[in-house]
């Protein structure tokens, strides 16, 4: 490495590291073969189940607040998707408060890789994919089931939703542990915000109270994953009535979480290295 | 050349106490107070001192874990904190309690990552692994899972992955913690062998004299933060004025033993406990004792590392650290 690597090189060299370790654990879990059947088999019928309540209030009800069951598809599928992949690629930060604790981040802190890419790739587990398999599995469907009219622009921003839900969901995974820098026993606002947040954006924001809805897009940016590019594809107006730009600020608004759980993470580490034992 | 400068360096830590139900003070701890000390290239190092002393606080900054609160570091020309990423190709950190390996995969998959993590050319790779695995016999353990090793393997297995990338530094915390007589003697030879023939600079923090005695031909003892003592191992015996202990089982109860240089410390039945300076050599006493009364037993025993450290503290106000 030069003795100031670019950006672009340190990201590269951070993805690399974590793909390294990934496959390190991958390799571990495939030395119990039968626990990870099971635990993939129990994981895979989960999710499958989760999709089934859904479909069954659609069994009573042709609509949910004025949305039909593609759309409601389309919403859980991107959401799904999108907190799946995040969740493949750095759920494991979770963990950080216990290794805060423990204080085995500094194992971490003594290898030539980042501490974050070790610590997303940390206890990776093949199991993970499961969640995402059955959501493409119901955005699939939901794709050729919606009925809308597939002009160039709302192809094109299916990809750009999943990719910046997914940015977004990966920031805040990353944001919200940081939290366990201080307060090592807080994992549970990162659960809250991301499998939380991502429950809330599986069903139209017509469902949730005006104020909730307003959360989402200038308090914890999560509206931005699904519902406001969503409403592009699917030709919907704004419950809000938030002007159009929303609907495509997506990018912007991943930038700017991706920014601020850098500044988290970074502040994190600072007063972990200025603490310890 | 230093490889390692430490200058005047502090480091204290803010600690929080409950005070009643809702008040908590805040008081500073310091950690380390003052530190001042310079390691060259190829030298040895012990440092020693007790639990809480400052000993695993002076490593972390060493390594760039933790920021110091003041002073001037320096390892390998860098300053660690600062630079805490490009310092890790430079150094070796192993763990006595902390196994760095991969639980469930063979032991060769960890030396594989390192080589990938940290860059090791093929060929030096290569060469590297050929060395550990001769030297520290883990011929056949390559293809274990590391979860089989023993203890003693495993720690085996650790030093050789903190040194296939050739650091120049090389941190050891407890290498020899709750070993058998038989995998402490190798990790020493080992040890040795790469501060010789590598000129690998080595610190070592221990609570084990007999690898102090072994390996360093310095030894610094921290207590409170502070260095008391930086210098030859003698020197340590001689300031803290250490003795062993030659306990021996007599085979009747006998008044205690009359010998020129040796102390009576203790007697219960026939078992006595003979006090000499640390030293001289156990032989001839036992041939001496022997000579004059038979023996069912006897062992000898080291003098503990914290008694010195209490002997040298109690007089570090005598004999300032250089």
């Amino acid at each position: 490495m030069a003795e100031h690597p670019g950006t672009v090189a340190r990201a590269g060299w951070a993805v690399r590291s974590w793909w390294l370790i990934t496959g390190m654990w991958v390799r571990s879990t495939m030395a119990y073969r039968a626990s990870f059947a099971i635990s993939l088999a129990a994981n895979t019928l989960i999710t499958f189940l989760d999709f089934a309540v859904l479909l069954l209030m659609f069994s009573h009800t042709r609509q949910l607040a004025g949305w039909t069951l593609a759309e409601t598809g389309f919403l859980y599928g991107t959401s799904s998707v999108a907190l799946g992949a995040a969740n493949v690629l750095v759920g494991s930060v979770g963990g950080l408060g216990e290794r805060v604790r423990s204080g085995s981040l500094d194992t971490m802190l003594i290898r030539p890789a980042p501490a974050l890419a070790q610590l997303a790739a940390e206890r990776f587990s093949l199991r993970r994919l499961g969640r995402l398999v059955q959501a493409f599995a119901v955005l699939g469907w939901s794709l050729t089931a919606l009925d809308v009219h597939w002009s160039w622009d709302r192809v094109l921003m299916v990809p750009v939703l999943l990719l910046c839900g997914t940015v977004i969901f990966c920031a805040l995974f990353v944001g919200c542990s940081c939290v366990q820098f201080w307060w090592g026993d807080a994992a549970e606002l990162q659960n809250a915000v991301t499998y939380g947040g991502a429950t809330v954006l599986q069903y139209p924001p017509t469902v949730f109270a005006r104020e909730l809805v307003a959360g989402t897009v200038f308090g914890v940016p999560l509206a931005f994953v699904n519902w406001l590019p969503a409403l592009h594809v699917l030709g919907r107006s704004d419950p809000l009535g938030l002007p159009v730009a929303f609907r495509f600020a997506s990018p912007l608004a991943a930038a700017l979480c991706v920014l601020a759980a850098g500044l988290a993470w970074r502040a994190g580490l600072r007063a972990y290295r200025s603490t310890g034992s | 050349m230093a490889v390692i400068e430490v200058e005047d360096v502090r480091r204290s830590f803010t600690v929080r106490t409950r005070d009643g139900r809702w008040r908590r003070e805040k008081r500073e701890v310091r950690a380390v107070d003052g530190l001042t000390f310079a390691v060259e290239e190829g030298e040895c190092v012990g440092y020693i001192g007790p639990n809480g002393a400052g000993k695993s606080t002076t490593v972390k900054m060493l390594t760039g874990i933790l920021v110091p609160s003041g002073g001037r570091l320096r390892v390998a020309g860098v300053d660690p904190a600062a630079r805490r990423a490009e310092l890790a190709r430079r150094i070796g950190v192993v763990f006595g309690q902390r196994t760095t390996l991969w639980w469930d995969l063979p032991l060769r998959d960890s030396y594989e990552l390192a080589r990938r993590i940290y860059r090791i050319p093929d060929a030096r790779y290569r060469a590297n692994l050929d060395r550990c695995v001769e030297l520290l016999g883990l011929g056949e353990l390559l293809d274990t899972p590391v979860r089989q090793l023993s203890l003693g393997q495993r720690m085996r297995g650790d030093l050789a992955a903190a040194l296939l990338h050739d650091p120049s530094v090389l941190y050891l915390d407890e290498p020899t913690i709750g070993l058998d007589t038989v995998s402490k003697a190798k990790v020493r030879g080992f040890l040795r062998e790469t501060n010789r023939e590598r000129r690998t600079t080595v610190l070592l923090t221990t609570h084990d004299l007999t690898d102090i005695e072994q390996l360093c031909g310095r030894v610094m003892v921290i207590d409170h933060g502070r260095l008391v003592l930086d210098g030859p191992l003698e020197r340590l015996h001689e300031i803290g004025g250490s003795e062993r202990t030659l306990v021996v089982d007599l085979a009747e109860p006998h008044p205690p033993i009359d010998l020129p240089g040796v102390r009576v410390v203790r007697t219960e039945g026939p078992r006595q406990w003979l006090a000499f300076p640390a030293r001289q050599s156990a032989a001839p006493i036992v041939a001496a004792v022997a000579e004059r009364h038979p023996l069912v037993d006897l062992s000898v025993r080291e003098p503990a590392i914290e008694d010195v450290i209490a002997r040298i503290y109690a007089g570090s106000a005598a004999v300032p650290a250089p």
